[in-house]
């Protein structure tokens, strides 16, 4: 999801192309249904995911309850994904991050599932089953979700802290935090927490607000170790930084492997925090649309939903596999559940203005 | 060969040029040491070191997931380096040996895989193999899928120029009298190529197929574009574990790889030596 910049833009760039390449022939607009019946298979599954993502003794247990195979492929950015599925490649499951859900759904490349064969839709928790990427709920079910926080070194800090944004833009407080804070090195999640800082939404387009968010940036420099996205984990690890700004699976992780976890925490600041969410969804040129329907349903069973997220760390949408998880991450994800957290969305011709502003703040 | 041996800097000027050869070794190869380094460490953080330990090495290698990927790759590698060496050797031996019309345009097209970027060519590959199953199935019912196919021979196509290149300088290099020499003593055209050219080109295809391969085995972005089910290769796969942050399971794999170009190097150079003894002599420098 979060890998270089540049690349990402030359694949949307890529995917423009092929969707204009793609126009003449296709028939957005109609909603392709299917009709499945509870545990039907219709064929192999071949399910294309995120590296490290899926537990391979799950696919191994479908595999033997349901007698097909399961052939998994991986991707490494959205972009990627959707331009093998406008190109044709016939894949039977994927799982985009939020808003690539909404850029399929208006292309009309996914189906409308059938909610009738997903006998354990009910496990899903009530606030994931509709975001604004997927209104309606029905072209997509969540798989894991995340969010983007802050990982404190409480020897460096202290116990007495407000959660909030302040402890990396207050630079009065930064100051004095021995090696700094880090920041994300990504346009849309720093400027995102600088708008929530100011008490805007994430997703806030008003130029006069950005400048504000930069404004932010700019003046906390004094206390900002550095502007990074790839190490900052380890750094807050190390006790090169006092706070981190960074995603949660990564810190849960970092934390989790010092000699003193207890010395480190992960907050959700109070003025609002990003959320992203992974969804499984089945493109409309899947050749087994019912194991995939399967196979979505049997990961929206209780204690396969717990063995998933006890295998990747991330946070689980399934409320009836709460009692089968780990304490450490019911623990880790108990603060999201309380904070107020936000999706990013696509702001189009928008995101420009995050990159630039970003970019000047920085300099 | 003509590099003069034995001789120590003297001035103040070649010491300074020896200090700096040393520093550019030191840029090159202090990375790939640390990376070494830290794939021995038992710790899940690629900079906390811990203690010593094989436990990444173990994971790589019962992961089946990345044995799975490792062998995709290698198959793809070993496919688009056979081919693309023989199709580049002999795109540069066209160019280098013989006229023909068109020839200017030809030179300048072969280049191009070099020149444009990476992802554009991955977009065209995607659309022509989009396309070309699309009429192949229109016209005969039947199309072929993505998957190694696709990969292997998006490879090709990028890794003929750069053979081309390696080669080509090689045969820049080589007296063409030697081959009309070959002609007086009789040897037939094919026969000129395989005792007298080939032996002297073969350090330039070795390392254009060397070239090749490693190009092959480290490519991401038309890799990811042309991919289909089941056809994840290596760098894909590790790509994609950095969304996880960077553990030392990376810095085994990348080793492993390492250490399977060191060998493929040193066979190469042990072929080369075994050739050119054999041709000694006939080295024009």
């Amino acid at each position: 999801m979060r890998t270089t910049k540049m690349l990402r833009s030359a694949a949307l760039t890529a995917v423009l192309v092929l969707v204009v390449a793609a126009c003449g022939d296709d028939d957005t607009g109609t909603v392709a249904t299917v009709d499945c019946a509870p545990g039907q298979v219709d064929g192999n599954l071949n399910f294309y995911n995120w590296s490290e993502y899926m537990d391979p003794d799950l696919i191994t247990a479908f595999e033997a309850q349901y007698g097909v195979d399961v052939v998994e492929s991986f991707y490494e950015s959205n972009e990627a994904m959707l331009s093998q599925i406008q190109a044709g490649v016939a894949y039977d499951l994927v799982v985009p991050s939020d808003y690539m859900i909404k850029i399929m759904i208006d292309e009309g490349l996914v189906y409308q599932l059938d909610k009738e064969a997903l006998t354990n839709y009910g496990n899903l928790a009530e606030e994931f089953r509709t975001q604004p990427y997927d209104p309606s709920g029905d072209f997509s079910v969540a798989y894991q979700y995340g969010t983007t926080g802050l990982g404190v070194n409480l020897e460096l800090v202290g116990d007495a802290f407000v959660p909030s944004w302040a402890l990396v833009f207050d630079p009065e407080l930064t100051q004095n935090f021995a090696g700094g804070v880090s920041l994300l090195n990504d346009p849309r999640e720093t400027m995102g927490a600088a708008l929530e800082y100011l008490g805007y939404s994430i997703n806030d387009t008003t130029i006069e607000h950005l400048e504000e968010a930069a404004q932010v940036i700019r003046d906390a420099r004094a206390g900002i170790a550095t502007f990074d996205s790839d190490q900052y984990d380890e750094n807050l690890a190390n006790g090169e930084v006092a706070v981190a700004h960074g995603y949660s699976g990564n810190m849960i992780v970092a934390i989790g492997e010092t000699e003193n976890p207890d010395n480190f925490t992960y907050v959700l600041p109070e003025e609002g925090a990003t959320l992203w969410i992974d969804n499984m969804t089945i493109p409309t040129i899947s050749t087994a649309p019912c194991t995939a329907h399967t196979f979505i349903d049997f990961i929206l069973d209780a204690e396969n939903g717990a063995q998933l997220t006890n295998w990747n760390y991330y946070g689980s949408p399934n409320a009836a596999s709460v009692p089968f998880l780990d304490q450490e991450v019911v623990d880790f994800y108990a603060a999201t559940e309380a904070a107020d957290t936000e999706v990013i969305t696509d702001t189009g011709d928008y995101e420009i203005n995050f990159t630039d502003k970003f970019a000047e703040a920085k300099s | 060969m003509s590099v003069s041996t034995g001789l120590r800097p003297k001035g103040p000027i070649e010491r300074l040029l020896a200090a700096n050869s040393w520093l550019v070794f030191i840029f090159f190869y202090a990375p790939i040491l640390v990376l070494v380094v830290f794939s021995f460490n038992a710790n899940n953080n690629v900079g906390i070191w811990t203690e010593p330990s094989l436990h990444w090495y173990r994971e790589v290698f019962a992961n089946e997931t990345v044995m799975g990927a490792l062998k995709n790759s290698v198959i793809v590698a070993g496919i688009s380096t056979f081919f693309a060496t023989i199709l580049g050797t002999m795109a540069a031996l066209s160019l280098e040996r013989f006229r023909f019309r068109g020839q200017r345009v030809y030179d300048g097209l072969l280049y191009l895989p070099i020149i444009i970027p990476e992802v554009t060519m991955a977009v065209m590959l995607l659309l022509f193999f989009a396309q070309g199953f699309q009429w192949l199935d229109a016209a005969v019912g039947w199309s072929p899928s993505f998957g190694l196919g696709t990969i292997s021979l998006s490879h090709i196509a990028f890794n003929i120029s750069f053979v081309a290149v390696v080669v080509r300088a090689r045969l820049g290099q080589m007296d063409p009298r030697l081959e009309e020499a070959a002609a007086d003593l009789y040897a037939g055209r094919w026969q000129a190529f395989r005792m007298v050219t080939l032996p002297l080109i073969l350090p330039g295809v070795a390392g254009g197929a060397l070239l090749a391969l490693t190009l092959s085995l480290d490519d991401v972005v038309i890799t990811n574009f042309v991919a289909g089910p089941g056809a994840t290769t290596l760098p894909v796969y590790v790509f994609g574990l950095v969304r996880r942050g960077v553990t030392p399971l990376i810095n085994a794999v990348s080793t492993v790889m390492l250490v399977a170009s060191m060998v493929l190097v040193a066979v190469s150079f042990g072929l080369q030596r075994g050739s050119r003894s054999r041709v000694s002599g006939s080295n024009d420098r």
